[in-house]
């Protein structure tokens, strides 16, 4: 295997700065493996190997220019295909945009280019990022590369499988309800769910406004904190954009020491239908932390058990909101236009032929909370259950300064083992949901391999709004405890993938 | 919480402009009515006196300076639609035939 592939982000930079290898060397190792292995895990739904290999040439051109470049300028990146660029197909995982070819780019997208990023394709997700697993998408599963007969996570499975097979040493996600977490820690991953606001949407298809999120994926903390360094700042094409500087992420996670930070292990997140291999993996990273200074208490937050229903009752209805764009009128597929129909018809004929299983039953869900009668006893309740929650968590940050959980009740699950039951799936999404309704910082980190499958788990930290600093405060202070026990990052323990190609 | 009927799920489609079959039918009824009543948690918990957040930062409309900047050319705005003409969308027809 070339060594190329499997440098960090920060490792390849110095390989560039140095001299030793040229931002086109790098693409082209990585192209390469996708080539060779992306037929087993299928993380990528569209590699853009012209463009990449382009924007790589520009960046060795500017550096042999003497031009001073960015610390992530030339390393090569996965992009989740619901984030537009410019003349790449952008799809969202729905047939609704297949072959669709947006004529702009997302203001991530826009960033990522300006610090010289390469962008080597868009990945595989659940369709508008509905899903758990990212076995809802249009154009067929991805596979976790741990296990290729387990589940990735979702939405994001695609971006997180290029991550942890080695693919790409960065990649983009968007978490509305966990889907960059998630799948972060059912691949050995670090996936970051920035606050709020912190990271534009401008770009972004949207699933549910008041929570969708970019963020960085990437195999270290520090790498995750330089992307995330990249993207985030304040866009004045989203009116939601928070007006305020970027955290110290990078210095955060170079400086990883949690001497006296008090960490609060939230009650409610854990016990009765947790994995006992991931409780064990996530209480032994919480005596790590003790160990190495952090002030460990358990804290109650009583009404994280309702952030799940209120999360699908608010999700939906957003969603079908945003969702009746997708009208065969502007862009995107058009059913039965033979003359015959009206508008109308072909509308719900486009509708029908689509939008996946998953996404129908969210649109109904909306639909229906949202419709006369219903309002006030569903979107409206829902709305109040968001208020108790972020009350929780002000009062959880004056007892302490992060909360932490496992990031997922278990392991990755086989493929199949949940797509005809809507509601096991959606638990899933447990630990994760409380911050996007909040909107608080919040992250995945590698935490060791369950007892029971050899699967990884995820320690999941939440930090208030606008601190997402200490998030990465603590996953590089873990990251650096268990590397020192392991003899490296999670990943190193992965099994090797068959190359198909 | 009321629960759902398979007829309230077909109304529901017409109104989100899905075309179900019968066997969507059959399938998405008695799962939207598990998720409804997992959902109708949220009237447990929440008081008349709890106000509502509609969203995790408080909003404030933004507001351009009033000059023109460059945008979209016809071409690019209409390089993704089903079907153009004369540099406009062109839509199947509005009315029925009834």
């Amino acid at each position: 295997m070339n060594d190329l592939i499997r440098k960090t982000a920060v490792e390849l930079a110095e390989l560039m700065s140095s001299g030793q290898a040229s931002a086109v060397e790098i693409t082209q190792a990585h192209l390469d493996r996708i080539e060779a292995v992306d037929g087993a895990v299928h993380a990528f739904l569209h590699v853009d190997s012209e463009g990449a290999l382009a924007q790589a040439a520009a960046v060795d051109a500017q550096r042999a220019a003497g031009e001073h470049l960015g610390p992530l300028a030339g390393v090569p990146l996965a992009l989740k295909d619901v984030l537009t660029q410019e003349g790449v197909p952008t799809t969202a995982g729905s047939k609704m945009l297949e072959g669709w070819k947006p004529p702009y780019d997302s203001t991530v997208v826009q960033r990522l280019k300006a610090a010289g990023v390469v962008i080597l394709g868009k990945t595989n997700m659940d369709e508008f990022a509905m899903g758990s697993s990212t076995e809802n998408s249009a154009y067929g599963t991805t596979h976790n590369p741990w296990d290729l007969t387990r589940i990735p996570g979702g939405s994001g499975g695609g971006s997180s499988a290029a991550i942890a097979a080695y693919e790409a040493p960065l990649a983009i996600g968007t978490d509305t309800g966990g889907s960059i977490r998630q799948p972060g820690a059912f691949t050995g991953t670090v996936g970051v769910k920035p606050t709020y606001g912190g990271t534009s949407r401008y770009g972004l298809i949207a699933l549910a406004s008041s929570l969708d999120t970019p963020g960085p994926c990437a195999r270290t903390t520090l790498d995750a904190a330089l992307l995330h360094e990249v993207i985030a700042g304040h866009d004045v094409m989203d009116s939601t954009s928070i007006e305020q500087p970027v955290p110290p992420v990078v210095e955060a996670a170079r400086r990883a020491d949690v001497a006296g930070l008090r960490v609060g292990v939230v009650k409610e997140l854990g016990g009765e239908g947790y994995q006992p291999g991931v409780e064990a993996r996530f209480h032994e990273a919480v005596e790590l932390l003790t160990k190495l200074g952090a002030e460990v208490v358990e804290v109650s937050c009583p009404h994280f058990q309702y952030a799940l229903p209120a999360y699908y009752l608010i999700l939906p209805s957003e969603a079908s909101s945003n969702l009746a764009k997708f009208d065969a009128m502007r862009y995107g597929l058009r059913v039965g236009d033979d003359g015959t129909n009206s508008a109308e018809t072909v509308m719900s004929l486009t509708r029908e032929a689509g939008f996946g299983a998953e996404v129908k039953r969210r649109i109904m869900l909306g639909t229906h909370a949202l419709s006369s009668g219903y309002y006030d006893a569903y979107y409206g309740q829902a709305q109040k259950v968001r208020t108790l929650i972020a009350r929780d968590f002000e009062k959880a940050y004056e007892q302490v300064d992060v909360l932490v959980s496992p990031a997922t009740p278990t392991t990755a699950f086989a493929i199949g083992d949940r797509v005809n039951d809507p509601i096991a799936m959606y638990k899933n999404d447990l630990c994760t949901i409380p911050s996007n309704l909040a909107g608080n910082a919040a992250a995945s980190f590698p935490c060791g391999l369950a007892d029971e499958d050899g699967l990884p788990v995820g320690f999941h930290v939440m930090a208030p709004v606008l601190r997402d600093d200490l998030c990465y405060q603590v996953g590089g202070a873990l990251e650096a405890a268990l590397a020192d026990q392991w003899g490296g990052v999670l990943m190193t323990k992965a099994p090797e993938l068959e190359v198909t190609r | 919480m009321p629960s759902i009927t398979r007829e309230e799920v077909a109304h529901l489609a017409r109104l989100a402009r899905i075309e179900l079959t019968d066997d969507e039918l059959d399938h998405l009824a008695p799962q939207l009515d598990q998720i409804i009543a997992l959902v109708g948690q949220v009237s447990e918990v929440a008081a008349d006196d709890i106000p509502p957040t509609s969203h995790a930062l408080p909003l404030t409309n933004v507001m351009r300076a009033d000059v023109n900047v460059p945008c979209l050319t016809p071409e690019q705005a209409l390089s993704g639609a089903p079907a153009a003409e004369e540099q406009r969308f062109r839509v199947p027809r509005i009315l029925e035939e009834d």
